[in-house]
């Protein structure tokens, strides 16, 4: 879908308050900031952006569409559309992460679902954890200990939950294919989801 | 969405889990709902963790395919007047969401064998005659739908004719890459296919199959060239008003 320009339009992102294109203790860079000077056509923010946060999204493409080719292209279509409406990010509504992993889950789902005739799907579900391999060791260490904590957290949810959010999330399913996935009543999937969902924000402590 | 539990798809909305016609009916219920609008940014942030699970390192090439295709393309101003990202033009029109409930019930209990028909074609004298059979007929019947935005689909339906015809004002396109699909509900079949409705605002397209046995139609979107059976919930049903 085409974005409307607005006529006149020009004027800079607000302040949002954050500190400088510095890095937090952790060395791990402000992904908010970055996106704010990459809205104003910094390439290099962007490039910090990228190294940041690419292999999620790149993971989660490969996750949701499973043909790495494929996934590169979702993963590089979406950076582009992270580029292209950096403006458009409001850290008031969220964090930076959400908001282009956000992007990334709809290019993905939409890739899969338009080429749904096609053989992509396996008729069940697998889980299946990817490797993390990151460059950097001081990521890594992060990463690992954050998708630590995320598989603590998803503990919390019930199976029927853990499997809606995983077939609804990495499966890129609509409720509607979930709840016959599961066996579940017409309807009562996308509570499943919901509730799911809940479960794991309040067990991150993320969100509102 | 009021009368409609819509609050319940924040958690299918947040993760992309809705068709296309949920998710612009849900849309609508976010421009007028903070709490929604709240917790499904709630609700992606706890869904952004899960990637954490997934992380892989892409191949260096791509990065420098990413910084390439930035380097040509402008960065989109912000948006000046602020407004959420959905459609302001709302009227308080029919509720969609109501159709689409009542059509997902439909067409639970729908089922049973769907046949495919060819796509109907809108060109011939015969079938241009038809329509005015059809909407001439002494016992027409109309029943007509108002939608957000102002189109509007009249379904007519003749018993002796057979047949039935959809006149559209003002119908905005599918979305891309989908068409329009006209659909019978006959008793024992379910929803059968009744012809692809051709991309125009205003129209009249008569339906394949025989209206005279059938207790409803509906409209659905479908992925370019069709289904053979209904793949999301109908955007407008029509009842015929017999006894199913
Ligand atoms: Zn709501």
């Amino acid at each position: 879908m085409d974005h409307i320009r607005p006529v006149g339009a020009g004027a800079p992102s607000p302040e949002d308050g954050a500190p400088g294109a510095g890095a937090d203790p952790a060395g791990r860079p402000d992904l908010a900031e970055l996106l704010r000077l990459s809205s104003r056509g910094d390439e290099q923010a962007f490039a910090r952006l990228y190294d940041a946060t690419s292999a999620r999204v790149f993971g989660l493409a490969v996750r949701v569409v499973r043909d790495p080719a494929q996934a590169e292209e979702v993963t590089q279509e979406s950076f582009l559309e992270i580029w292209r409406t950096a403006s458009r990010f409001d850290p008031a509504r969220g964090s930076a992460l959400s908001w282009l992993l956000t992007i990334t889950h709809r290019k993905a789902v939409d890739r899969v679902r338009s080429a749904e005739a096609a053989t992509r799907r396996d008729a069940t579900y697998h889980e299946q954890n990817q490797p993390v391999e990151h460059d950097s060791t001081a990521e890594a260490a992060h990463a690992s200990l954050e998708a630590h904590r995320v598989r603590g957290a998803l503990a919390a949810l019930t199976e029927v939950q853990r499997e809606a959010v995983g077939l609804a999330y990495f499966g890129g399913y609509t409720h509607t294919e979930v709840a016959t996935m599961l066996d579940l009543p017409v309807g009562t999937a996308k509570t499943r989801i919901r509730d799911g969902l809940i479960r794991l924000r309040d067990a991150m402590g993320v969100g509102s | 969405m009021s009368d409609y539990d819509a609050h319940a798809l924040s958690g299918a909305y947040a993760v992309d889990a809705l068709d296309d016609l949920e998710r612009a009916a849900f849309e609508r219920h976010l421009a007028e709902c903070p709490e929604c609008r709240d917790e499904v940014a709630s609700l992606r942030e706890a869904a952004a963790t899960l990637a954490e699970t997934t992380a892989l390192e892409p191949p260096a090439a791509l990065r420098d395919r990413v910084l390439a295709g930035i380097a040509t393309t402008r960065p989109l101003p912000p948006e000046v007047p602020a407004p959420v990202a959905l459609d302001s033009r709302r009227r308080p029109r029919r509720r969609l969401n109501l159709l689409v409930a009542a059509a997902a019930a439909v067409l639970a209990v729908g089922g049973g064998v769907v046949l495919w028909e060819q796509p109907w074609q809108d060109t011939t004298h015969q079938q241009l005659s038809a329509i005015d059979t059809v909407l001439t007929a002494s016992d027409a019947k109309r029943t007509s739908l108002d939608f957000d935005g102002g189109a509007k689909a009249t379904l007519v339906h003749s018993d002796t004719v057979g047949r039935a015809v959809l006149v559209t004002e003002k119908m905005p396109p599918p979305p891309a890459g989908k068409v329009y699909q006209l659909w019978l509900d006959q008793p024992g079949k379910g929803m059968v296919s009744a012809g692809l409705m051709p991309i125009r605002e205003d129209q009249r397209v008569l339906l394949s199959g025989d209206a005279a046995t059938a207790t409803g139609a509906g409209i659905t979107v479908e992925p370019e060239g069709g289904s053979p059976e209904p793949t999301s919930a109908p955007i407008a049903l029509f009842d015929f008003g017999r006894k199913a």
